[in-house]
């Protein structure tokens, strides 16, 4: 007895749609599983988990702050991941994009105009696009793998931010604990609804982003471009589109929403620049992008789901007394459960005795389906 | 003198762990497996070791625990890229992140206890010897594993048929499957095995290097780890040479920190130079070092177009689904 | 049939039956090979002769039917066992590993445990005494494609076999490599073993075999003495009355035409250690005209098409000229500006986009060309457009599917090759170029790819193909060049090429530019 991959004729469009469902499905009863296990009521943990953090207004608001983030970024990796570009140092080009963004309200504390907010959101930009260009570069010059480039770089980007706030950028007066000055309020991303909470415009550019790249993704030339490089760089050769381009233009996109989200936390919801500005964004994006099958709209409802898993482990450590650590271990199961959902996109499973088993994978090449010439 | 055979202590003690990771990474590699966990399959044997080791008072089960946790997070990812067929890619980040989460969990009551450390070797007269007796006599029993694996990688992969059939499975998993060779069940094997020396790595790190459990204190050693195998061209002999120079490096920077400049006076004047330069760094820059120059040894390395293309495992990261 | 139970059979196959999913690939074969013969299994591609030889070799289980070997019954459940039987085979995909030596490889397809010295020590023996020399210590890798064939024919001889399953050995050599093996297969039968020989080649079968049995569509449509058939005849049980046969009018007013593809001096150095260098390769082809290119595979032929595509470009722009411009340094798309399209060796994954549905690849070399008609504001995709002349191209090829628009990896390699094809054609090209048109592609779809080149051309357009197969390129060429080893030959005229010409010239027997009699002006 032993599990048989059947490989199907087409992509089952069915299961593109269930996968991501039936993957969080089985990530609540492994988390069911889990939570008894540690001693915990696994009802009363989902109803913290899950519930609680949605049944007030303020509470939404948390959850558009923390799912700006990880919808900004996931979907610019979802356009990496498609052109088969893996850019895993999200992370880092967050932190560069809130430490360009915040050159401004630091070095220049008093300024205050109307241009400071949209100057700081560009220079996030570019800050985190520029980062995104290092390991572009050296893929596409010296063919360097760029996952482990992109992630040395997290490591090196969150060494510069702990230099900066402990070192030259240390606010003077701030008693000597490792932080910038305060921003002033014209470099402060404005809420969005402020009478009901401290959602702030990171979440409309989420949005946006999401719904442009759903839009270039699916219906212009553009998005073909990167579909058939990632999936055939052959094709894409042979269609005349260069790889080497779509590589850095790809990674700098990436880059310059990750810096967006990067300036947009650190602008809307921290106010000023500390060792750590990110509880793992750039990381849970990546799981963000996977459950939301590299789609954007779907990522939107993604960043959603996950976000509330953020809040949920704030809620539970508080009510139930678990480690937030929980919600990083729901976050690492549910990535493991849509990628073992996906498979069934492309393969039927079959469990096979010792007997006769079929191949459908063998018949394609060998004959048409149909009669005669 | 005695300062000297300390640091060059501290360097064995700090390639050791990249350097058994690398070694089981790079047989999962030869079998045409790219398993980009390394990073959470070490935390979770720090854990496990760390814990194991607490709670029973013997760094030795901890060391064992260590190992089995590694081995068994390792099936996790083998069942989901040899079985289903997932990409193997996104599967190994998924399993560092999971790792990284779940040893945190499991972390959480461990964190400010005193660790057990595992002792160092001790031989009547041979470890007494001065310089070659700590060196090579006097080490952690990881260090001495870590030798051994080394060369007995190198001796099974070049010299044994099995190690043929295993970097034949590399190089085409398609003509091996038409072979008859059992593709599944070899990188099983080799997943398990990478994943056993990860968790000894990770064993090493909560059970020598620093006894004590700090979360995420793998550090990205499993991400150089990798790099390491692609510096190394994946022979296990150039992984030991590549893990010393990484060695160096990470432990290098702690020392500038640490070590009085007054105390080079007297030596070479380039020696002195570069230490007096590298202590005027903000000790974040020192810090970052080990993380540059995997950059800059992942640069050399892949530039070189021909030693790529002649030394990778040609099936590296494809998926394998056999047809019957 | 006649069964000779008289000196016993070596393998009798009865209502041997393999079904994949609702394709029957091989229905009820009924199949006896007799000691000490030269069996041939005909048919075209498509009528399941792999799928049989894998179920004898053990690599596919048969849904029903029985196998007897020598007599008594047997299940042939894996390769091990069928070689311990005394079956080996040599594939047509060869299952190599180029990483390592061609001891190495043989060792890792012997089930003992002797040292690997040991065995290329016998294997090198054994290849001399069969007249197929081998050096175990060369790496794969650096082996052409026949040389690579013999340490497949070695590894199975190894093994002391006494059925040898060849599964279209000849694909791959030039002709006189081709005679060679067959001299080592008649020594085989001097020395009693059996031999199934798999091909579709009707000349070859009728030169060595003794006996043929024919598949159509997976069933056995005949079994018949090849010696005493026609070609025609067994082309008959091969394919049917179904296909028609090419026509190629003659070309006219060839001397006045333009040359819509010069080629001057094309030198490129090879991209990868295990790569062909291209040498000072010049070629004109005229409207009006088809050149073909023969050559066996591995002699540079994907290496030339790249260059001429302009997927890899030149430092010389004069050095590809398409309709009287310099194209050197235009890549892919501009020199389908110019009126130029190609059609790759690869349908999967070069020439199609597997995953993507059949109207985005038609959007994939069309999208430049075809700017103003799929191509909106801002470079949205007019989704209709391409659509309609995706059907456009569907109908006009007879491209035979199962959903309106399919992934391209969902269609058979002959209907997808058919519409790869019927993409460019729709452009009306000045210029075509095409490497291995019906490579794998069935007798139906492959005359018709091949009437439409010659169409095209007929209708002023310039074709250049490139194929190993020689009897393609007799059917539709005006002129034959010869490609080897990185350099290409004068093209010889039709009515002056032979086949033992055309063979030497592939097999590198005379230089690449020797001066010939008769040039085509």
């Amino acid at each position: 007895m032993r599990l048989e991959l059947v490989k199907r004729p087409q992509r089952s469009a069915l299961f593109s749609i269930l996968s991501p469902f039936i993957a969080f499905l089985l990530t609540l009863v492994a988390g069911a599983v889990m939570f008894a296990l540690i001693g915990v009521n696994p009802l009363a943990a989902f109803r913290v988990y899950f519930i609680e953090p949605l049944s007030q207004v303020w509470q939404l608001h948390e959850l558009a702050i923390k799912a700006a983030p990880l919808i900004l970024i996931g979907v610019g990796l979802s356009v990496c991941y498609r052109a088969n570009v893996w850019n895993i140092g999200a992370e880092g080009q967050f932190i560069l994009g809130g430490i360009a963004g915040s050159i401004i309200p630091v070095l220049f504390p008093n300024f205050e105009s109307p241009i400071v907010l949209p100057l700081m959101l560009l220079m996030g930009m570019v800050g985190g696009a520029a980062y995104a260009a290092i390991p572009a570069l050296l893929k596409v010059r010296f063919n360097t793998n760029e996952i482990l480039t992109s992630l040395m770089l997290v490591y090196i980007a969150q060494l510069f931010l702990d230099w900066l706030v402990r070192g030259p950028w240390k606010d003077p007066k701030g008693f000597n604990f490792p932080q910038t000055v305060q921003f002033n309020d014209s470099a402060i991303l404005p809420a969005i609804w402020p009478q009901s909470g401290d959602a702030h415009w990171g979440f409309v550019f989420a949005l946006v982003a999401a719904v442009a790249l759903w839009l270039v993704m699916g219906r212009t030339i553009a998005g073909f471009e990167i579909r058939v490089l990632g999936s055939a760089p052959r094709a894409g050769r042979f269609a005349g589109f260069s790889l080497n381009r779509m590589i850095v233009s790809v990674f700098c996109l990436s880059g310059a929403l990750a810096g967006l989200a990067g300036i947009s936390v650190v602008s809307g919801e921290i106010n000023q620049l500390q060792p750590v500005i990110s509880p793992g964004y750039g990381f849970t994006a990546i799981i963000v992008a996977f459950l939301g099958r590299l789609n954007p709209l779907g990522i939107v409802a993604a960043g959603i789901v996950l976000a509330l898993t953020y809040l949920g482990g704030e809620a539970a450590q508080t009510a139930l007394g678990v480690s937030d650590k929980v919600a990083r271990v729901f976050q690492g199961m549910l990535l493991f459960f849509v990628l073992g959902c996906d498979t069934l996109i492309n393969y039927r499973i079959r469990l096979a005795g010792g007997g006769a088993a079929v191949s459908a994978k063998d018949a394609a090449p060998l004959a048409e389906p149909e009669e005669a010439h | 003198m005695d300062i000297t055979v300390n640091i060059l202590l501290t360097i064995a003690t700090a390639a050791t762990p990249l350097l058994v990771a690398a070694i089981g990474e790079l047989v999962v590699e030869r079998s045409g497996v790219l398993n980009l966990g390394v990073e959470g399959m070490m935390i979770m044997g720090a854990v496990a070791g760390f814990g194991a080791g607490y709670l029973t008072g013997s760094p030795w089960l901890g060391l064992l625990a260590a190992i089995v946790v590694g081995a068994l997070f390792s099936l996790l990812f083998a069942f989901m890229t040899l079985t289903l067929a997932t990409n193997q890619v996104a599967t190994g980040l998924s399993l560092t992140l999971l790792g990284l989460g779940v040893s945190g969990m499991l972390g959480t009551g461990f964190v400010g206890l005193p660790g057990q450390r595992l002792p160092n070797l001790y031989i009547p007269v041979l470890s007494d010897l001065p310089v070659v007796g700590k060196l090579l006599f006097g080490q952690d029993p990881v260090f001495y594993i870590s030798i051994l694996l080394t060369l007995g990688v190198a001796w099974f992969l070049f010299r044994t048929r099995t190690g043929l059939t295993l970097r034949s499975i590399g190089d085409s998993h398609g003509s091996a499957h038409a072979l008859g060779i059992h593709v599944i069940r070899y990188r099983y094997l080799a997943v398990l095995f990478g994943g056993g020396c990860a968790g000894l790595a990770g064993g090493q790190l909560s059970l020598v290097y620093t006894p004590q459990w700090v979360e995420n204190m793998s550090a990205g050693r499993g991400w150089i780890a990798l790099a390491l195998v692609v510096f190394a061209s994946w022979r296990p002999l150039r992984a030991l040479a590549g893990a010393y120079i990484f060695g160096l490096i990470w432990i290098g920077q702690l020392h500038v920190q640490a070590i009085d400049l007054q105390q080079f006076t007297g030596a070479p004047w380039l020696l002195y130079k570069t230490i007096e330069l590298l202590k005027s760094l903000p000790s974040q820059y020192l810090a970052m070092l080990p993380y540059l120059a995997t950059v800059v040894v992942l640069v050399l390395i892949s530039r070189n177009k021909r030693l790529t293309m002649m030394n990778t495992p040609a099936s590296l990261g494809q998926p394998f689904v056999p047809d019957r | 049939m006649g069964e000779e139970r008289a000196h016993g059979n070596l393998l009798e196959v009865r209502g041997l039956t393999k079904i994949f999913g609702t394709l029957k690939a091989c229905d009820h074969v009924d199949l006896t090979v007799a000691k000490g013969e030269i069996h041939a299994l005909l048919g075209e591609n498509g009528a399941g002769k792999s799928t049989l030889v894998k179920m004898l070799f053990g690599s596919l289980e048969p849904n029903s039917g029985a196998i007897a070997w020598d007599g008594r019954p047997v299940r042939i459940t894996s390769p091990g066992f069928a070689k311990k039987l005394g079956i080996g085979m040599v594939f047509q995909h060869f299952s190599l590993f180029e990483a390592l030596t061609a001891a190495e490889n043989i060792a890792l397809s012997l089930d003992d445990g002797s040292p690997i010295s040991q065995i290329a020590a016998k294997a090198r023996a054994l290849s001399y005494s069969y007249g197929l020399p081998l050096d175990p210590q060369s790496l794969v890798g650096d082996l052409s494609v026949g040389e690579r064939q013999r340490i497949e024919i070695i590894r199975c001889l190894l093994q002391s076999p006494q059925l040898v399953i060849l599964d279209e050995p000849t694909s791959v050599l030039t002709p006189q490599e081709a005679d060679k093996l067959f001299e080592t297969l008649e020594r085989l039968r001097a020395e009693g073993k059996s031999i199934l020989y798999i091909s579709h080649r009707l000349e070859e079968v009728k030169r060595i075999c003794d006996r043929a049995t024919v598949l159509r569509h997976g069933k056995v449509v005949g079994h018949c003495n090849p010696r005493e058939e026609t070609a025609a005849s067994l082309a008959r049980m091969m394919v049917g009355n179904e296909v028609k046969a090419v026509v190629r009018a003659p070309v006219e007013g060839i001397d006045t035409a333009a040359a819509l593809l010069e080629i001057r001096n094309l030198s490129r150095k090879p991209a990868t250690p295990f790569s062909i260098p291209l040498r000072d390769i010049s070629l004109s082809v005229r409207a009006g005209e088809v050149i073909g290119i023969a050559g066996v595979a591995g002699n540079g032929q994907g290496e030339f098409f790249e260059s001429v595509s302009g997927e890899v470009r030149q430092a010389d722009a004069a050095a590809v000229r398409i309709r009287g411009k310099d194209a050197g340094a235009l890549g892919v798309t501009g020199r389908r500006l110019l009126g130029a399209a190609f059609v790759p060796e690869e349908r999967l994954g070069h020439g199609a986009a597997p995953a993507m549905k059949l109207s985005e690849n038609l959007l994939l070399s069309r999208h430049a060309t075809d700017r103003k008609a799929f191509l909106g504001t801002a470079g949205t995709v007019r989704s209709g457009a391409v659509q309609s002349a995706s059907q456009r191209v569907i109908e006009a090829m007879d491209v035979r599917k199962s959903a309106p628009d399919p992934e391209a990896a969902a269609l058979s390699g002959g209907n997808l090759q058919k519409f790869i094809v019927g993409r460019e054609l729709d452009r009306k090209p000045a210029l075509m170029v095409v490497n291995q048109p019906t490579w794998g592609v069935d007798a139906g779809a492959a005359a018709h790819i091949r009437q439409a080149l010659i169409e095209l051309a007929r209708s002023g357009s310039a074709v250049l193909v490139i194929s190993q197969d020689l009897d393609e390129l007799f059917e539709i060429s005006d002129a034959i060049a010869v490609m080897h080893n990185g350099e290409l030959s004068r093209p010889i005229p039709i009515a002056d090429a032979t086949f033992e010409r055309i063979g030497l010239l592939m097999g590198g027997a005379e230089p690449g530019h020797a001066a010939h009699e008769t040039e085509g002006a």
